[in-house]
């Protein structure tokens, strides 16, 4: 069966995105990275030396099957975001952007305003734009409606390893999107990105729970199966949750 | 408002009974909860929280790594003067020590850069003492602009500045500040900063006020240890950083730990504090809040900052010189105090890396801050 993927004018036939930051090391990175099989990679800006093309990180990262995605973390509000979308397109040579404002540093949420604002705009200077949201329907379908190419709600705060805790609104979100949901942020475990998966989402994003791992490789192999084995389970449709069990001794047998 | 306000509602003496009261107990039931309060806090720099070092301690490890990764960010101060017009009984550059005073010039700033940028470093900390007519605002802008382009993130250790002031500096492409209260005890404070605008107590507590006003995006506080009972003063600076966070919400924060060098200058330490007390307070630190950043600098010994990697810091400095020009400019002048590790940065790259953690050279991007 054909399963792929499509954002904006790329193809992905893995459905895992990866982040590259909190590893021990460049190299651990580059092998887990490898290990995911992700085809879509995002780094921050204000980790990589734009005016040296031997930068160490990009080098760890850089293959032919892997698409680089700058993020804009760091910045505080849509004139930032813009501004640094700006300078990645030109140091990095891409117009892909995964739009993060956080103005709040400590749990990084993002800025529905800002984030909304900042989208517009920056789909008007022929980005690709991929933001970072919380798990808002509305907000969704405003920034679809500007034209995002995907929307990346959250499944809990960034970093927190908590999993799918907005699952109520990710539904709503799935069930109404015209373009792409990735879940961003939160997920901990392949269980957590299998579930994410069997919800409907298009791909999920995963940084912390790789890269914090005692074994960042293994564990990255453990979320590019988790990630498949979910994206098949909804693809082949899951048996609906019975929610009541059946009564033994039924309540209206009398009308009979 | 400003923080007097909620600084005023509490009373050391008080403070300082309830520290060294709690038992075991009370250790032991903060220890079981999921989130720490500022009230659980206090307990956790008590004296009845020493018997729980290694699990406060693996806990600390845990979040940080949760949160910051295995990753520990590297910075380096750079003294640009040692005049000064204030007497702080513990330093170096007190005004009455009767010491040589230098300011940089330009080329000599530019010379100590380029000794700095040859070493990796990405992230710089600018040190003045207080001498407002020949080291203002308008020379710590003139140094900002002239480095700025060298470095990806610029903080400053200077005298308190007016809001209008730090206004002027972040236009200029400052990231951050940090300004010690030195201790939030009001009479020792006064004994130890007697004379200059030092000596104002309460300009000096508002200052990250005054920041968080002007938009800057980090500050650092903290408290040197030393000169009153650090659990007290480490309280005050926990209630500090949580007034802040909760005020100028966008701004991140750090806290530093100070502990009294021998210097030029009499003052010892009244009150000391151990390695231990120390790792104590970090975790306490760390326990109370995920991300707030906890520096450490060169003051501590080789075996200390090698042991406390893994314990909760997020940020490290090298090889530091305490004297202006110190680096290549004037090697031999005189530190404001002397620093334990001298190892050069390359080792303690290799020591950080041993222990399975990357080092950050770059984590911000200067047009952040820089808007040209």
């Amino acid at each position: 069966m054909n399963d792929i993927l499509k954002i904006a004018n790329k193809q992905f036939g893995s459905r895992l995105f990866t982040g590259t930051g909190k590893f021990s090391s460049n190299t651990l990175m580059s092998e887990a990275l490898i290990a995911s099989e992700s085809e879509l990679i995002t780094v921050a800006l204000k980790r990589v030396d734009v005016d040296n093309n031997q930068d160490e990180m990009l080098k760890s990262i850089l293959r032919p099957s892997v698409n680089l995605l700058p993020n804009t973390s760091g910045v505080r509000n849509a004139k930032e975001a813009i501004f640094a979308a700006q300078l990645a397109r030109e140091a990095l040579e891409t117009n892909w952007i995964k739009l993060e404002i956080h103005p709040d540093p400590k749990y990084l949420l993002p800025d529905p305003i800002e984030t909304l604002k900042a989208a517009e705009e920056l789909v008007k200077l022929g980005f690709v734009v991929m933001p970072y949201i919380h798990a808002d329907p509305v907000l969704c379908k405003r920034l679809e409606d500007v034209g995002a190419q995907c929307v990346m709600p959250l499944g809990a705060p960034i970093g927190s390893n908590k999993g799918i805790k907005t699952v109520d609104f990710l539904e709503i979100i799935i069930e109404q999107s015209n373009v792409p949901v990735i879940v961003d942020a939160g997920i901990g475990s392949p269980s957590h990105a299998a579930y994410a998966m069997e919800l409907g989402a298009d791909a999920v994003l995963v940084n912390t729970a790789i890269a914090v791992s005692q074994n960042p490789v293994q564990m990255a192999k453990a979320f590019k199966m988790a990630v498949e084995a979910g994206r098949i389970a909804f693809n082949a449709k899951l048996a609906s949750v019975k929610k009541y069990a059946e009564a033994s001794s039924p309540l209206t047998a009398f009308l009979k | 408002m400003s923080f007097e306000n909620t600084f005023n509602n509490y009373d050391w003496d008080t403070l300082e009974k309830e520290i060294y009261t709690y038992t075991t107990e009370n250790v032991r039931q903060v220890l079981d909860k999921e989130k720490i309060n500022l009230e659980d806090f206090k307990v956790l720099i008590s004296p009845a929280a020493k018997p729980f070092l290694e699990e406060m301690a693996q806990r600390s490890h845990t979040i940080t790594k949760k949160r910051f990764g295995n990753t520990i960010q590297m910075y380096v101060p750079m003294y640009l003067s040692n005049e000064c017009q204030n007497i702080c009984t513990y330093c170096g550059f007190s005004m009455t020590n009767k010491i040589p005073r230098k300011t940089l010039k330009d080329n000599e700033l530019l010379q100590e850069v380029a000794f700095l940028k040859a070493k990796g470093y990405d992230h710089i900390l600018l040190v003045t003492g207080e001498a407002n007519k020949t080291v203002g605002v308008s020379y710590i802008k003139h140094a900002i602009e002239i480095i700025r382009e060298h470095f990806s993130n610029i903080s400053i250790e200077v005298q308190p500045l007016d809001q209008e002031e730090y206004e002027q500096l972040i236009d200029a492409g400052l990231y951050a500040v940090l300004v010690y209260q030195e201790t939030y005890h009001k009479a020792t404070y006064k004994i130890h900063h007697p004379k200059g605008k030092k000596s104002n107590f309460d300009y000096r507590l508002d200052t990250p006020d005054r920041l968080g006003k002007a938009g800057i995006h980090k500050i650092g506080i903290g408290a040197l240890f030393g000169l009153e009972d650090w659990r007290v003063d480490s309280f005050y600076t926990a209630l500090h950083l949580k007034y802040l966070q909760k005020t100028y919400w966008k701004t991140k924060y750090s806290i530093s730990f100070p502990r009294l060098r021998p210097h030029q200058g009499d003052v010892q330490p009244k009150v000391e504090m151990t390695d231990a007390d120390l790792v104590q307070l970090i975790c306490a630190y760390r326990l109370l809040d995920e991300d707030v950043e906890l520096s450490m600098s060169t003051r501590e010994s080789e075996h200390f900052r090698n042991n406390i990697i893994k314990l909760g810091i997020t940020s490290i400095s090298a090889e530091s010189k305490t004297n202006p020009g110190g680096y290549s400019v004037e090697p031999e002048s005189l530190e404001q105090f002397e620093i334990s590790d001298e190892r050069s940065t390359a080792e303690i790259k290799e020591m950080i890396q041993s222990q399975g953690y990357e080092v950050l050279w770059k984590d911000w991007e200067r047009n952040f801050t820089v808007k040209l």
